[in-house]
C-alpha cells in the first residue's frame, strides 16, 4: 500500500495517523509540505530515521526544490523522486491511501 | 469533445472493497457533510462500504448536535441511513455486500469518547485491527 | 494501466489541484491512461473560466483545459458540489463537464488505481 502525506508535521496530525495505520513495509511518499519532515536535524527526524526501518519513505523533489530545502539535507534512507517516480509507486502499490 | 465522454464507465458485475476515511471534525469545513453524500451515491453501487472515523473524524457523529444558533445544516441524523444501509446489507440474502462502520480505538480515547456516545453502533477497531481492514481496501476515498 | 483522479481543493489555496495535474501529466507522459480526473468539494472551482490569475502566474483551469485537449482526457466536475458553490454551465471552463457524484464511484470501480489530492 502507498500512503501520501501532504501535510507539515509541525502544523497536523496527518503523518503521526500515517505512521499509526500503516502496515510493515508499506510506502510513504511525502509531498507538498510534508517534505519539511524529510529533512535532518528537526523535532521529527527521529521519528522518520525509525519509519525508514519499517517503510519505504520518499519524498517529491521538486516540493524540495520549491521551498529551499537542498537535497543533500534529506535523511539518509529517504529516496527523493520526481512526479514520475510517485506515478511508478502508484503503479507498483494496489491501493492508495491519501492522508488529508 | 464534451460529447465523447457523455457516457459512463463500464462497472458491471466488478465489486471491490472502498473505504470512505473521515479524519475531520463536523462544521469547522465540509468535508464531512460532503463525504456523507459520497457514502449515500456509492451505496447505489452495491460495493463493499468501509465508513471509517478516525482522528477529529470520530466527532462527525457525536450524539447531541445543535446547529441552530450557527445557522448551519445538521447533518448528523444522516449517519442513520449509513446504518440502514448496513442492515439491508446483513438481512438481504441475494445481496451479498459487506459493510463495515467503524471507530478507531485510539482516536475514540484520545477524545474522552465512548460508543454511546454516537448517533449510530459502530464497531471499535484498534489501529492494528484498522490497519489490516485497511490493507484490504481496493479504494480509499478521503476529504 | 488505468488510473482516476480525485481532487478536493480548488486552485491557488491549496497546492493540491497542481499536484494532481503534474501527476496526471506525468502518468499520461509514462504511457498510463487517465480515465477521468473528479473534482469535488472545492475542487470544483478548478473549472472556473471567470479565474484570471496575474499574468506572471500558472492559470491552473486552463492548464487543465489544455491537457485534456491534448490526451482526450475526462474533466468531471460533481453537480452538487458545483452548484452549492455556484459553479454552472455557463462559466464552465472548456472541457469540463458538470455530472453526479456517482462518476467519482465509476472511477473506483473502472480504474486499477485511484489516487486523491486534497488538503
Amino acid at each position: 500500500m502507498l500512503h501520501t502525506v501532504n501535510k507539515s508535521p509541525f502544523e497536523r496530525t496527518n503523518l503521526k495517523s500515517c505512521l499509526r495505520l500503516a502496515g510493515k513495509g508499506d510506502a510513504i511518499m511525502l509531498i507538498e509540505d510534508a517534505v519539511y519532515a524529510a529533512v535532518q536535524g528537526t523535532a521529527v527526524a527521529d521519528t522518520m530515521a525509525g519509519a525508514k526501518d519499517d517503510f519505504q519513505v520518499y519524498v517529491m523533489g521538486p516540493d524540495l526544490d520549491a521551498r529551499g530545502i537542498s537535497r543533500d539535507s534529506v535523511i539518509d534512507g529517504i529516496n527523493v523522486v520526481g512526479y514520475d517516480g510517485f506515478v511508478d509507486l502508484v503503479v507498483e502499490h494496489e491501493t492508495s491511501q491519501a492522508w488529508l | 469533445m464534451e460529447d465523447e465522454f457523455q457516457g459512463t464507465l463500464e462497472t458491471e458485475g466488478v465489486r471491490k472493497n472502498f473505504m470512505f476515511l473521515n479524519r475531520k471534525a463536523p462544521y469547522g469545513s465540509i468535508y464531512a457533510q460532503e463525504i456523507q453524500e459520497m457514502v449515500l451515491i456509492s451505496a447505489a453501487f452495491e460495493q463493499n462500504t468501509a465508513v471509517v472515523f478516525m482522528d477529529d473524524g470520530v466527532y462527525q457523529i457525536k450524539k447531541g448536535q445543535d446547529t441552530s444558533a450557527t445557522g448551519m445544516k445538521n447533518f448528523s441524523p444522516t449517519y442513520g441511513i449509513f446504518q440502514m444501509e448496513k442492515e439491508d446489507a446483513e438481512e438481504d440474502e441475494d445481496v451479498d455486500v459487506v459493510w463495515h462502520i467503524v471507530v478507531e480505538k485510539e482516536s475514540m480515547e484520545a477524545r474522552g469518547l465512548t460508543p454511546e456516545d454516537f448517533v449510530i453502533d459502530v464497531e471499535v477497531m484498534d489501529a492494528a485491527e484498522l490497519q489490516k481492514l485497511m490493507a484490504e481496501q481496493d479504494v480509499i476515498l478521503t476529504g | 494501466m488505468k488510473i482516476g483522479i480525485l481532487v478536493n481543493e480548488g486552485p491557488f489555496n491549496h497546492q493540491a489541484s497542481d499536484s494532481a495535474y503534474q501527476f496526471t501529466k506525468a502518468a499520461i507522459e509514462k504511457g498510463h491512461q487517465v480515465l477521468r480526473v473528479f473534482f469535488y468539494y472545492d475542487g470544483v472551482n478548478n473549472a472556473n473560466k471567470l479565474a484570471e490569475p496575474q499574468s506572471d502566474d500558472r492559470n491552473v483551469s486552463k492548464r487543465w483545459t489544455e491537457l485534456a485537449k491534448q490526451h482526450r482526457i475526462d474533466l468531471v466536475v460533481c453537480i452538487a458540489a458545483a452548484l452549492r458553490r455556484g459553479i454552472k454551465e455557463d462559466i464552465l471552463a472548456d472541457g469540463f463537464r458538470i455530472s453526479g457524484l456517482g462518476q467519482l464511484i465509476e472511477i473506483g470501480i473502472a480504474a486499477d488505481r485511484t489516487v486523491v489530492f486534497g488538503d
